[in-house]
């Protein structure tokens, strides 16, 4: 039995996304969602690129977006890291 | 004379405020009258805007004369112009009082003042390209642009409160993106493309794998726009801001969220508006209604109770999904739009006065405000006009947009939902009214010497108000347009 092809990517992916997800919720330490949200947008991005490779050729569209998108999680991120540094100055 | 074109004012809508803003950051000061320029600009591009579209009606820019897939599409439909018009006159508002609020040039809040106009002027920009963008990706950058700007203008306040609420928000705000981003990657492939036009032509709507992204678009949008049950975040973030973030954010970029859900579902996912779909986000809008208004109710200070009434009246605004499903959807995404406009100027105009009245009684607490007298009373005028459109008495904004909701929902004998609708206007008429006689009729004295209120922190509320109160007059022109609205807003 074969796997159609990128089945074990978006298996990962879905993977991932739960992984991230279960962690945003259940981690209580700050620093521990936001690397959560971080593997939740990991999966996102590689089911984006799956999506894009699949057939002959390769879309790049999908690319542009996940680049594009990985600027962005790191501007949040950052952001949020930022936010954090602040508020465990301010721990009374 | 003649006005600049739609394409030329459109690129300076959303580039101005970006470039300003980095300009501002990057030169380290501020001075308040070329910031205060560049808000005028903005505001007077955006009224030029208008005019052109009563004219010339909607148009489609090609950014660098590209084609889509590749290129960027951008689109001036008569709602977004809407949201464009209200954004710049909120956001003028929210400028001058910004100047009048912090006062010293020193300490914490001469940072704040540094830092006010630029974080706001990004917050702008990400707002504008939002209400000109149509395709799903361009959506995500601008709703990051704007959710970054608003984490950072709540953690201008830097209490712990405040920081506290500036995370939660942030947390919230980014899973919403990616789920929203999990959306746009299921509909790209299945589809392969994010342009809104070409998504309503193939959109299969009884497809499963559409259906998901259409579901994980619009949760991402809900928690966004905080609507209830994924509101928990508002009333901190919003109650514990400086009054001129919270008027900027409540007024202005919850209600983005919430136009890009009207976008979603008026355009390209308007096939997949069917009983189901529209009764469950109707019910989620019942719920908001409900849960918000009742807590607006309990909350004994100022700020938290008009934060709640925000999760209450995006509560109302959600109610245009269930009368869409069938009929005419024109007049109710007219009633929707001037929904929204009404509630950015009157929520403004309440959370400023807010911000004057704390300042004047030196308390947040409902019963320790100052009453109607001094200075005060202007203030006082203003929640008072503000309630009236926010509860939607005649001829207010707020009476035009219930209005038509309420014949759509006459028309199509949804009897349920037009009792859903009188029952919140009465809640919102019960939180606001109580707000009134507990701080009228039993005023206190406020401190002594009273502290200056400079018509800075006056005028803007009152304008903002006034102007809600009065465009309502002019709205039923556009119900009127409305027609010609079904007619050029692609996909409805």
């Amino acid at each position: 039995m074969s796997l159609p092809p990128g089945t074990l990517f978006l298996l990962a992916s879905a993977l991932l996304f739960a992984i991230g997800t279960h962690g945003l919720v259940t981690c209580r330490h700050l620093l521990r969602k936001v690397l959560a949200l971080n593997v939740a947008t990991t999966g996102v991005f590689l089911l984006l690129v799956t999506l894009g490779r699949s057939g002959t050729t390769v879309d790049p569209v999908p690319h542009a977006m996940v680049l594009t998108g990985i600027v962005v999680a790191l501007s949040t991120t950052a952001v949020a890291l930022g936010l954090i540094v602040r508020l465990e100055r301010r721990r009374p | 004379m003649d006005l600049p074109s739609t394409a030329v004012l459109v690129v300076v809508l959303v580039t101005l405020p970006l470039a300003a803003a980095t300009l501002l950051f990057a030169s380290g000061r501020q001075p308040r009258t070329l910031t205060l320029a560049a808000a005028l600009l903005l505001t007077v591009a955006a009224l030029a805007l208008g005019w052109n579209v009563h004219i010339e009606g909607v148009s489609v820019h090609r950014i660098g004369g590209w084609a889509a897939p590749l290129g960027i599409h951008w689109q001036v439909t008569p709602s977004g112009t809407v949201m464009l018009l209200a954004t710049a006159l909120v956001g003028l508002a929210g400028a001058v009082y910004g100047a009048g609020y912090f006062l010293h040039r020193a300490g914490p809040e001469g940072r704040m003042a540094r830092v006010f106009m630029p974080l706001w002027l990004f917050a702008w920009g990400g707002l504008n390209a939002l209400f000109v963008a149509a395709d799903l990706f361009n959506l995500y950058v601008a709703l990051e642009v704007m959710t970054l700007a608003s984490v950072a203008l709540v953690a201008l306040s830097a209490r712990r409160m405040a920081l506290q609420a500036a995370m939660r928000y942030l947390l919230a705000g980014l899973f919403g993106s990616v789920i929203y981003l999990l959306g746009v990657a299921l509909l790209y492939g299945q589809y392969g493309v994010l342009d809104f036009d070409a998504l309503a032509t193939m959109l299969d709507p009884d497809d499963p794998g559409s259906r998901a992204g259409a579901v994980a678009l619009t949760v991402g949008l809900l928690a966004k726009a905080a609507i209830f049950p994924l509101h928990f975040w508002l009333p901190g973030a919003h109650g514990r801001a400086e009054p001129p973030v919270s008027a900027l954010l409540s007024g202005l970029v919850v209600a983005a969220a919430f136009y890009l859900m009207l976008r979603l579902w008026f355009g390209p996912l308007a096939g997949m508006l069917n009983f189901g779909a529209g009764t469950l986000l109707g019910v989620l809008g019942a719920g908001a209604l409900l849960w918000g208004g009742v807590l607006a109710l309990l909350q004994r200070r100022l700020k938290m109770l008009v934060a709640y009434s925000t999760v209450s009246q995006f509560g109302f605004a959600m109610l245009v999904f269930p009368l869409a499903v069938s009929g005419n959807r024109a007049p109710v995404l007219a009633g929707g739009t001037l929904l929204l406009a009404n509630h950015a100027l009157a929520k403004a105009a309440l959370f400023l006065a807010a911000g004057t009245l704390v300042r004047a009684s030196g308390s947040e607490r409902i019963g320790q405000l100052v009453g109607f007298s001094g200075r005060a009373r202007w203030a006082w005028l203003a929640v008072i006009l503000a309630s009236a459109a926010l509860i939607g008495l005649p001829p207010t904004l707020g009476f035009s947009a219930k209005w038509l909701l309420l014949q759509a929902a006459v028309t199509e004998g949804a009897w349920w939902w037009l009792a859903v609708m009188l029952g919140g206007t009465l809640l919102t008429f019960a939180y606001l009214g109580r707000l009134l006689e507990l701080a009228l009729l039993d005023a206190a004295p406020g401190p002594s010497p009273p502290p200056v209120l400079t018509p800075a922190l006056l005028a803007p509320a009152l304008l903002l108000a006034l102007l809600a109160c009065v465009t309502g007059l002019w709205a039923f022109d556009f119900e009127l347009d409305g027609k010609a609205l079904a007619r050029l807003e692609p996909g409805s």
